[in-house]
């Protein structure tokens, strides 16, 4: 089937999302994306960031459809056109859902344990508004203790429920869930219990903004002092690839999580051996640092990447000038008693 | 005369000495010492062009920028939330802090559930461009504030700043709401 995102044509296999043709495309005309995850299955439908405008249906029926469609849950079909980045029906549209999904979200990245990496910043970043123009009271929950790995901000969260997932799809059973509806809905688990399941602290990579941070990593250090590291371990928890990024601070390790890809979905869950209780260097072999976007702040102060050496083509003398000219800018070559033409100065 | 190195003056600034024999009244040199001794007994006279530092204290600009405070808010909590934004932007790298979290029972102490435990700026490394007081999105570092110069030291270690010398002094916190009411 042939799609075609902001002009960009491409090939994609039937039953592929716009989402995921636009993210074969790759750079701008991906759209943001706050709870689809490519690897939990049944994300995504949630949160409408990811809105595109579809300007024609299919080769079959050429009509464009009448309102935006969510593109991480809408199929591809033979000859869609599909404006992403160029529509300004769909920028306008992300703005405004920037702006409802930040009605309720605390302005608390100075204290926020996820700032840095946090994909409601970025999303607001590119897309929303620098003012507010939300009056009432936020929405709070009373703080909540979901174990001692596992740090809960309920205020926090925008209710992508891929937590939710990452418990159904990863662990044996699940102990938390979305309660309570409407405005009331709320990330919590059932009487109080604690999440303690080996795989569980997956959702701490998957929660999109700071709802669920690492306790164990808790106010230690803001993400983009420490640096990042690809290591591996032979992990032998069944499921677990072992292959994580540590970030570390000097010669420790602050924490460990899995590796991202560019979308900041991780590429392989960790098991929480892994990631709370192999905190020394000589757990890990380190592979080099990791890598992220150019503009990422964690690549702040980060002079671990080699700079390639400016070459400027152009001709050699004008950059250097003649050989003559710059042996005589050595004035020890310089003979006082002759002329520049070369003959003797008369006393 | 022909063309060499010698006579091309590049500067503009070359000029010919000359060796010319001095007069009586030159080779006594008493009229040169008495207009020498004349302008120097004319500034005696003239305002001095220094003061007593740290005794007398210039006045400063409204945009001077002087010694770093960590402020208070009104209720004398200290707005610092460690959140590393100044160390972040800091162009020379001064500043390094360390976040611990609130307890309960010192909700009068600090604003956010987060707080600096550590906070140290090396003066010798700032280069006072006020940086961190533009990114501090918490209001809590001001260079403007504390009307105070960095002072010279002895020891290397002296200026390394910790919250002792940085965070402003909860009387002068108290004096600032009072002013407000």
């Amino acid at each position: 089937m042939k799609v075609t995102i902001d002009g960009h044509e491409i090939e994609v296999e039937a039953g592929t999302t716009i989402l995921q043709a636009a993210r074969m495309i790759g750079g701008d005309v991906v759209p943001p994306a706050m709870c689809y995850y490519s690897k939990l299955k049944g994300s995504g439908g949630k949160c409408r960031c990811c809105l595109v405008e579809v300007t024609k249906g299919s080769d079959a029926n050429p009509t464009p459809m009448p309102k935006l469609v969510a593109s991480c849950v809408t199929g591809c079909m033979d000859g869609m056109e599909v404006k992403s980045k160029s529509s300004d029906r769909v920028t306008e549209a992300r703005k405004a859902v920037t702006e409802f999904l930040l009605i309720n979200h605390p302005l608390d990245c100075p204290v926020c344990d996820q700032a840095g990496e946090c994909d409601l910043q970025n999303l607001s970043f590119e897309h929303g508004h620098a003012n507010t123009r939300f009056i009432e009271e936020k929405r709070t929950f009373e703080p909540e203790n979901i174990g001692d790995k596992i740090q809960l901000h309920m205020n926090r969260c925008i209710l992508c429920q891929r937590c939710v997932q990452v418990a159904e799809q990863l662990t044996d059973y699940r102990v938390h869930g979305v309660l309570n509806r409407g405005d009331h809905a709320q990330i919590s688990t059932m009487v109080s219990a604690a999440i303690e399941n080996e795989f569980s602290g997956n959702m701490i990579d998957v929660c999109p903004v700071g709802a669920l941070t690492d306790k164990t990593f808790r106010f230690k250090s803001r993400v983009w002092f420490n640096k990042p590291f690809n290591a591996h371990r032979e992990c032998t928890t069944p499921g677990c690839c072992g292959k994580v990024t540590v970030w570390m601070f000097g010669n420790e390790i602050q924490r460990v999580t899995a590796r991202k890809d560019e979308y900041h979905e991780v590429e392989d869950f960790i098991c929480n051996t892994c990631r709370y209780d192999k905190k020394e260097v000589s757990d890990w072999t380190i592979e080099g640092p990791r890598k992220f976007e150019k503009d990422s702040v964690i690549n702040v102060n980060n002079y671990s990447r080699k700079l390639e050496k400016v070459i400027i083509n152009t001709e050699r003398g004008i950059l250097m000038g003649r050989d003559e000219d710059r042996k005589k800018i050595s004035m020890a070559a310089i003979d006082y008693n002759k002329k520049i033409d070369g003959t003797e100065v008369k006393q | 005369m022909a063309t060499s190195i010698q006579n091309i003056s590049l500067s503009g600034k070359k000029k010919q000495v000359s060796h010319k024999e001095m007069t009586f009244w030159e080779r006594l040199y008493l009229v040169a010492i008495i207009k020498g001794l004349l302008i120097t007994i004319k500034h005696f006279f003239r305002r001095k062009a220094t003061i007593h530092y740290p005794e007398q204290v210039r006045e400063f600009s409204p945009v001077y920028r002087g010694k770093h405070t960590l402020k208070r808010d009104e209720q004398g909590r200290e707005n610092c939330t460690a959140c590393g934004l100044c160390a972040l932007t800091c162009p020379a790298e001064a500043i390094t802090m360390k976040a611990a979290e609130r307890k309960p029972g010192e909700e009068h102490l600090y604003r956010e559930e987060k707080y600096a435990e550590i906070y140290e700026i090396n003066m010798l490394r700032c280069i006072f461009c006020g940086l961190c007081e533009e990114a501090c999105p918490k209001d809590a570092i001001y260079m403007t504030i504390s009307k105070e110069l960095v002072p010279a030291q002895y020891d290397r270690e002296d200026f390394i700043y910790g919250k002792d010398k940085l965070v402003m002094p909860l009387e002068v916190a108290m004096a600032n709401t009072k002013n407000l009411n």
